[in-house]
C-alpha cells in the first residue's frame, strides 16, 4: 500500500497517546526531558511537551525540551555527501539524572538512535533514556527498540517513508512511497 | 570542499557555511566532554616547514577533538637552506595515508603546489604560506567579528537575546550554539561592518586573507599602513580605502573592528632595507594606544592575530582592555579549524 | 676546421626569405650557382619550405662545464641544431666561470668537437661574475675562442665604475658589453613582476624600474664613452622607450627580446609552477605588446633565446626555491612565427635579420654566419616548414633538461633541416633516405 498512511488527525491522536504513556510510565513528568532528534524530531518533541504540560501543569515545557543534532556521531559520514551540522540545544539544567526521552519521526535501522545515544553520552549522564517515535517501519540493524510508537508500518526496504509536519512542511502527513 | 588554500576565490556561501559550522563546533567545546567521534579513523598530518607552535597546537586540538589521528611533521629546510623537498615530503605523506595535510610553509604557493602537484591525494589545508594566504586565520577573525557584531550574537552590542535556552550563557556548562529563530548571526555575513587592518599589509598573509574574505562577506575594509608596507598595486587601485596614518583613519571612520598586524622585527632592523625609520616612529603613527582606543566607537572590538609586540603595534592598555577579543580569537581558532577539517574530511570519499 | 663530409646538394623549390622559390646548390660547404652543382648531387625537395640563413643565438646557456646534469655542449648543440640554429653564444656563468682564456677555449673546442653548431663563448666581464674586478678580457679575445662579447649574464654588472671601465676596455677588440640589466638592490628576494598578481600571490615583486634604471644608466654610459652596448632580454615597455631614445641619440646600443617575453605574461605565475620563473620575470600584456612592436619596428634588434636548462630538482620545488630560467632553443622559431610572422608584424626576411644577420653582426661573427643566401657564401642554412604545426612536449625536446614552459602549446611551424657549412646537422624524418 502506498500514499498517505497517517493524516493530521491520526498524528494528533498518536502524539496525545504517547504523551500520556510517557507520563504514565514515569510516574509523572518530574524527571522528564524531551530531546527531539533533528530535523523532524524537534517539532514532534515540542508537540509532545505541550501535551505533557496540559496533563502536568507544573512541568515547564520550554525548560524541559531540547534538540539533538547527531551529525557528528553518524557512522555513515564518509558514505554520503557532507552534511550540514545542526544545532543541539539542551535545557539549561542539563540532562544529568533526568529521564531523557529521545523523539524522532521514523524509526528504521536504529543507527540514528545509536548515534543519538553516543551524542547523549557527551552531554551528560541521564538516569534513563527512552525512545519515542511517530512511525516504526522495521528493518532494525541494531538491538534497539522504541518505548513509545505512534504507528507500526510494515514496509519493504525499498520503500520510503516521508513524514511531513505542519511546522516544516505546511501539512501533517505520513506518506509511503515505492522505491526505485 | 576539497582543499582550503585561500580566501581569495572563496564564495560567500562557502564562507558562511564554514562560519556556521564553526559556531556548532564552538558549542560542542563548552560541554563537559569536548571530544567528538566525527573523524575517527581519519589521519591529519600537521606539516610544518616553519615553526609556529600556536598554529600547530590549534590545528592539533581541532583534529583531536574530532577524534582524528594526528601526526606532527616538522620538516627541515628554509628559504635560505634548501632542505627536504616539498615533493619528497608529499610522497612520504601519501605513503603514510594522510587524509588531510595541514601545511605551514615559508614559501608562498607551497600549499597550492601540494594540492595540485599530483603528489598526494589528501585534502590540503593551508596554515599559512609565505606572504600569501592564511585562510583559517581570516575565517576565525570573521567568526569573531560575527559573534560580536552581527545580529544578536551573544556578545553583540545590545546584549543577549534573553530567550532562555536559546542563548549561550558565557560558557557555563550546557548551552547551545546560540541562535535559533533568526536572532543570532547564523547564516549571515558581515554586511556593512567597517574594519580597519593596520600595519604590514605588504608582507602579511593575515591581511591578504582577510581583505578578500571580509569583502566577500560584505564588510568594508580600510587599510592603514606606511606606504612602504603596502603593495604598489593596491596603492594604485581605485576604490580601496587606504590611510597612511592611524589618526587619519580614526578621523575618517567609525570602525566596528580594528585589527592590528604584527610587526616583524626584521622589517625594521633590516638596516639599509628597513621599511620604516624606527620602532618609536611606528608606534607613534600606527600603534593602538589607550588614547586611540578611546576614539573607537563603544561597541568596536580590538583584534590581533598574535603573537603581539606589546608596546609596538599595540599598547598593554589596548591589548588588555575589555574591547580586546584577542584571547577569544585563539579559542575561536580551534572551532574554525574543526569546521574546516569537518567540511574537508566528512562526506563521501571523492578520491 | 674539419667539416663533416662535404656534400653536393641541391635544395629544390624552397623560398629564400619566404620570397620567390629558387633552387640553391651547395658544394663543399658553400653555396654555388645551381649550374655548377655536379649532376649526381643529391636533390632535396623543399617545395613549400622557407630557406633562411642559419639562425644565430646570442644568448644560450650550455651549462658545461659544471652543470652537465642540466645540459652539455653536446646536448645543447643538438637542441640548437633541431631548433634551426647554426651558431650559439654560450654564456659565461658556468662552473668554473668562463673568465679566463682556458675556460673559453675549452668550451670553444668542445663545441668544435661536437660539430653540430658553432659555439662562441661569451667571456665574463668580472672575475667569477662577482662584479668586483675586470676579468682578463684581452686574453679571452686573443684566445682561439676569439671572444668578442663579454657578459656577467645572470648577474648585472652593477657597479657603475666597473661598467664604465668594461665598456671602454672592450673597444680594443671591437667587442661589446652584454648587460643583464637588473638593479640588484631593488630585486633582493624578488620572485616575479611586481604588480597586482605578485601582491595576490604573495611573491616578492620585481619592479620594472629595476631593469629600466640600469638600461638608462648603461645607455648613458655607453654614449659617454662611445662604446658598444648590447642589452639582454628586454622585458618592459619602459626599457623599450629608453632604447628607442638612446638610438635616436646615436648611441651604439643594441637590444634583444626573448621568445618567452614575447609570448607569456605574469598571469602564468598563478599556478606557482616554477617552469614560469625566469629572470627577468614575465611581465604584463602591455609590456608584451610593447616588446612585439619594438621588434617589429627595429628598436629591439634581435630575438635571443636565453635558453636556460635546469635539472629537474631545481624546478620541482617551491617557487621561491626554484632556479630562474627556461628552455628556448627548440621553440624559439615557432614562437616567433606564431607571435610576429603569422600576425603580419614581420616577414620572413625580417626573421632572417633578427635571428641570424643582426645577432651575427653584434657577435662579430658575421664573416661566417648571418650571410646572404648567395653563391660564394658559407652554406649555413635553415629550412623552415611554416605549416608543420606541432605541440610542444617536454620529453620531445633534445635538451638534457625538460624545463620548457611551453609544454602543450601548439606552434605553427619549425625548422625541418639545418645545415652547418653544407653538412646537415638536423633533418626532419621526412628527408630520411634522401640524405644520410
Amino acid at each position: 500500500m502506498t500514499g498517505t498512511i497517517l493524516g493530521a488527525a491520526d498524528i494528533n491522536r498518536a502524539l496525545t497517546r504517547i504523551a500520556h504513556e510517557i507520563v504514565e510510565r514515569n510516574d509523572g513528568a518530574d524527571r522528564i526531558v524531551l530531546l527531539g532528534i533533528l530535523t523532524r524530531g524537534v517539532p514532534l518533541a515540542e508537540r509532545l511537551a505541550e501535551r505533557i504540560a496540559t496533563v502536568e501543569p507544573d512541568w515547564d515545557a520550554q525548560e524541559r525540551t531540547g534538540a539533538l543534532d547527531i551529525t557528528m556521531y553518524r557512522d555513515d559520514l564518509f558514505k554520503n555527501p557532507t552534511r550540514t551540522i545542526g544545532t543541539t540545544s539542551v535545557p539549561d539544567a542539563g540532562i544529568d539524572d533526568a529521564v531523557v526521552v529521545l523523539v524522532d519521526d521514523v524509526f528504521h535501522t536504529g543507527r540514528t538512535i545509536r548515534a543519538a545515544l553516543d551524542a547523549l553520552r557527551d552531554l551528560g549522564r541521564p538516569a534513563a533514556v527512552q525512545l519515542a517515535v511517530l512511525v516504526d517501519r522495521g528493518h532494525r540493524e541494531l538491538p534497539i527498540r522504541a518505548d513509545y510508537v505512534g504507528k507500526n508500518i510494515p514496509t519493504s526496504r525499498s520503500e520510503r517513508v516521508n513524514v511531513h509536519l505542519e511546522e516544516l512542511d505546511g501539512e501533517d502527513a505520513v506518506i509511503l512511497r515505492k522505491g526505485e | 570542499m576539497r582543499h582550503l588554500l585561500g580566501t581569495d576565490a572563496m564564495s560567500r556561501e562557502d564562507a558562511i557555511l564554514i562560519l556556521d559550522t564553526a559556531a556548532q563546533m564552538a558549542a560542542t567545546q563548552e560541554r563537559e566532554v569536548r571530544k567528538l567521534p566525527t573523524l575517527r579513523g581519519k589521519t591529519v598530518v600537521n606539516l610544518f616547514f616553519e615553526d609556529s607552535t600556536r598554529t600547530r597546537i590549534s590545528f592539533e586540538a581541532a583534529a583531536k577533538r574530532l577524534s582524528a589521528d594526528v601526526i606532527n611533521f616538522a620538516a627541515k629546510g628554509s628559504s635560505l637552506s634548501k632542505g627536504e623537498s616539498l615533493k619528497d615530503t608529499a610522497l612520504t605523506l601519501q605513503a603514510m595515508g594522510a587524509d588531510a595535510v595541514v601545511v605551514r610553509h615559508w614559501a608562498s604557493g607551497a600549499a597550492h603546489q601540494l594540492a595540485h602537484g599530483g603528489w598526494l591525494h589528501g585534502s590540503v589545508l593551508n596554515a599559512g604560506d609565505g606572504t600569501h594566504q592564511h585562510p583559517t586565520q581570516a575565517l576565525l577573525d570573521a567568526f569573531t567579528m560575527r559573534r560580536h557584531l552581527v545580529g544578536g550574537g551573544d556578545r553583540a552590542a545590545g546584549g543577549a537575546n534573553g530567550s532562555g535556552g536559546a542563548t549561550r550563557s558565557g560558557g557555563s556548562g550546557h548551552g547551545e550554539a546560540g541562535d535559533r529563530g533568526g536572532e543570532g548571526p547564523t547564516g549571515k555575513g558581515l554586511d556593512g561592518l567597517r574594519v580597519a587592518i593596520v600595519g604590514d599589509v605588504l608582507h602579511s598573509r593575515v591581511a591578504a586573507s582577510n581583505v578578500p574574505l571580509l569583502t566577500t562577506l560584505g564588510a568594508k575594509v580600510t587599510l592603514v599602513a606606511p606606504p612602504t608596507l603596502l603593495p604598489v598595486s593596491l596603492r594604485e587601485r581605485d576604490g580601496l580605502d587606504i590611510h597612511y596614518t592611524l589618526d587619519q583613519a580614526l578621523d575618517a571612520h567609525d570602525f566596528d573592528a580594528i585589527m592590528m598586524l604584527r610587526v616583524q622585527r626584521e622589517r625594521m632592523t633590516g638596516g639599509r632595507s628597513a621599511f620604516f625609520p624606527s620602532p618609536e616612529e611606528y608606534s607613534r603613527l600606527y600603534g593602538l594606544d589607550g588614547e586611540r582606543l578611546r576614539r573607537l566607537p563603544d561597541h568596536a572590538i580590538v583584534m590581533h592575530p598574535g603573537p603581539m609586540n606589546r608596546g609596538l603595534e599595540i599598547s598593554a592598555e589596548a591589548a588588555d582592555s575589555p574591547r580586546s577579543v584577542i584571547v577569544e580569537q585563539v579559542a575561536n581558532g580551534v572551532a574554525v579549524r574543526m569546521a574546516a577539517l569537518y567540511l574537508l574530511l566528512a562526506g563521501e570519499d571523492q578520491k | 676546421m674539419t667539416d663533416q663530409q662535404p656534400t653536393a646538394l641541391v635544395i629544390v623549390g624552397a623560398r629564400p626569405y619566404g620570397e620567390e622559390p629558387q633552387d640553391i646548390a651547395i658544394l663543399d660547404g658553400r653555396i654555388v650557382p645551381v649550374e655548377e652543382a655536379p649532376e649526381d648531387a643529391t636533390r632535396l625537395d623543399a617545395d613549400g619550405l622557407i630557406l633562411l640563413p642559419g639562425l644565430v643565438d646570442l644568448h644560450t646557456h650550455l651549462r658545461e662545464p659544471g652543470r652537465e646534469d642540466a645540459e652539455t655542449i653536446e646536448t645543447g648543440s643538438r637542441a640548437a641544431a633541431v631548433g634551426g640554429w647554426t651558431a650559439v653564444h654560450a654564456m659565461a656563468n658556468t662552473t668554473p666561470v668562463a673568465d679566463t682564456a682556458g675556460v673559453v677555449e675549452q668550451v670553444w673546442s668542445r663545441g668544435k668537437e661536437v660539430g653540430l653548431v658553432d659555439v662562441y663563448p661569451v667571456g665574463a666581464v668580472t672575475v667569477g661574475l662577482k662584479g668586483e674586478r675586470l676579468s682578463e678580457m684581452g686574453a679571452m679575445a686573443d684566445s682561439r675562442a676569439r671572444v668578442r662579447l663579454f657578459s656577467d649574464d645572470g648577474i648585472c654588472v652593477y657597479d657603475p665604475v666597473i661598467m664604465r671601465r668594461a665598456l671602454e676596455y672592450v673597444k680594443t677588440y671591437d667587442g661589446a658589453v652584454v648587460q643583464h640589466a637588473q638593479d640588484l638592490r631593488l630585486t633582493e628576494g624578488s620572485q616575479m613582476h611586481e604588480g597586482e598578481i605578485s601582491a595576490e600571490l604573495g611573491l616578492a615583486g620585481w619592479p620594472a624600474v629595476a631593469e629600466e634604471s640600469i638600461v638608462a644608466r648603461d645607455v648613458l654610459l655607453a654614449g659617454h664613452v662611445g662604446s658598444r652596448l648590447h642589452v639582454q632580454h628586454l622585458s618592459t615597455a619602459g626599457s623599450v622607450e629608453i632604447i628607442r631614445w638612446a638610438k635616436s641619440r646615436g648611441i651604439d646600443v643594441t637590444a634583444e627580446a626573448t621568445p618567452h617575453h614575447l609570448l607569456l605574461t605574469d598571469e602564468s605565475a598563478r599556478g606557482y609552477d616554477p617552469l614560469f620563473k625566469v629572470n627577468p620575470p614575465l611581465r604584463t600584456q602591455a609590456d608584451v605588446d610593447a616588446l612585439r612592436e619594438a621588434v617589429a619596428d627595429g628598436t629591439i634588434d634581435i630575438v635571443a633565446t636565453d635558453h636556460a636548462p635546469h635539472a629537474a630538482e631545481d624546478k620541482d620545488c617551491e617557487w621561491a626555491s626554484a632556479s630562474f630560467g627556461m628552455l628556448g632553443l627548440e621553440t624559439a622559431l615557432g614562437i616567433i612565427q606564431k607571435v610576429l610572422v603569422d600576425s603580419g608584424a614581420l616577414t620572413w626576411r625580417d626573421v632572417a635579420r633578427i635571428m641570424s644577420e643582426k645577432p651575427a653582426r653584434i657577435g662579430r661573427i658575421d664573416a661566417e654566419h648571418g650571410r646572404p643566401i648567395a653563391p660564394g657564401e658559407p652554406a649555413n642554412l635553415t629550412l623552415v616548414d611554416p605549416d608543420a604545426a606541432w605541440t610542444v612536449t617536454p620529453d620531445g625536446l633534445h635538451s638534457r633538461a625538460h624545463n620548457t614552459p611551453f609544454g602543450g602549446i601548439e606552434l605553427p611551424g619549425r625548422a625541418v633541416a639545418t645545415f652547418l657549412r653544407g653538412a646537415p646537422t638536423h633533418l626532419d624524418p621526412r628527408f630520411e633516405g634522401v640524405l644520410a
